[in-house]
């Protein structure tokens, strides 16, 4: 298993200013125009009469299982319009980013970099001392020297162009953090500034502590979410490119068949959560326990 | 040695969301058995219970990914 590029930070691609961009940005800016594209497309070729298109019907099929399946846990009323754009933005771009990964050419076609920085520092140390006896005519041939065993003793290093978002633990935890502030912004909007009674409780000592729990399992929600999206889809990343480093053929389809299922399932699963947790916010405290 | 470290910590890591998914899916199953025309939602129920119990195991293999690969 010679060189399996496997790097659970995202590897940077180019610098704007300061700021590094990684491949995985630029994957989900790639994933982002895509989304946008099927929006508008499908909404400049809209046919509310006469039979739809196939692709009219396939957005359709979508929009309305996410519908229903709003409806079946918030309730009808205007929770779902509220609600609706996230939980579709959420799945659609979490299915899309974790699909993308399964593409052929992402992860495979990079650009080869020199890793050589290591290198340069060692041979310009003992270099140092050479220059200071050498005199300046000479120098010329010190800095060949130094060249030379740059070209000689670094590295390539391979930077795939593509990687799929939510690989990256960055991705996934924006997406986590977004999730659960809109679950505070719907809590205060429901419930105007009761909802922070949940957290903060001074009604009996045990419903202090638990106010204190809940604050703490806040924090635990952010860590999970994140989490989990990250380690299933990354572990899927890594199992794909060992199986396919040790059979190439035919082996690996059962592991894209796995792929695809555990990539719509996550989508699910972090929509659904993010779903049923706006749900709770908006529900008052007391009403739970009625 | 950090091998060993490595494969105990995903080893030991799976088993206890291994078990938790299990007795889940028992449950489900049962419930689905005795009512099967709740069906989608139990199994809308219980899919949640399996990412979350899920999630642990995850855990589990992101630290032994992260002391295998940094």
């Amino acid at each position: 298993m010679d060189a399996l590029h496997i790097s659970i930070s995202a590897e940077t691609l180019f610098h704007v200013g300061s700021f590094a961009v990684t491949n995985s940005m630029l994957t989900s800016m790639v994933v982002t125009v895509l989304i946008l594209l099927l929006a508008f497309s499908t909404k400049a070729n809209l046919k509310t009469q006469g039979k739809p298109s196939k692709f009219q019907s396939l957005m359709e099929v979508i929009i309305e299982s996410l519908n229903s399946l709003i409806e079946s846990i918030a309730g009808k009323g205007k929770k779902l319009a509220i609600f609706g754009p996230f939980i579709v933005s959420f799945f659609m771009f979490i299915l899309l980013n974790n699909w993308i990964g399964l593409l052929p050419g992402v992860g495979t076609i990079g650009i080869l970099e020199k890793e050589s920085v290591a290198k340069v520092e060692s041979t310009e140390r003992t270099s140092t001392e050479k220059v200071e006896e050498v005199s300046t005519t000479e120098t010329t041939q010190v800095e060949t020297h130094i060249e030379s065993s740059e070209k000689e003793e670094g590295h390539t290093k391979f930077v795939p162009l593509f990687r799929p978002a939510t690989a990256d633990l960055n991705t996934t935890l924006a997406l986590a953090l977004i999730s659960m502030t809109m679950v505070q912004v719907f809590g205060i909007k429901f419930q105007k500034l009761s909802y922070f009674s949940k957290f903060i409780n001074f009604s009996s000592p045990i419903n202090f502590i638990v106010g204190i729990l809940e604050l703490v399992s806040e924090f635990a929600k952010i860590v999970s979410f994140s989490f989990r999206l990250f380690g299933n889809i990354f572990a899927g990343e890594v199992l794909l490119t060992v199986i396919m480093a040790l059979v190439p053929v035919v082996v690996p389809m059962p592991f894209y068949g796995l792929e695809i299922f555990v990539g719509f399932i996550q989508s699910v699963v972090f929509s659904i959560l993010s779903l049923v947790f706006f749900n709770m916010a908006t529900i008052g405290h007391h009403e739970e326990h009625a | 040695m950090k091998d060993i470290a490595i494969a105990l910590t995903m080893g030991l890591g799976a088993i206890g969301p291994a078990i938790a998914i299990g007795i889940l899916v028992a449950s489900g199953l049962q419930a689905i058995g005795r009512n099967p025309e709740a069906a989608s939602k139990i199994q809308t129920n219980m899919v949640l219970g399996i990412a979350f119990a899920e999630a642990v195991a995850i855990y589990a293999l992101v630290v032994a990914l992260i002391l295998k690969f940094v």
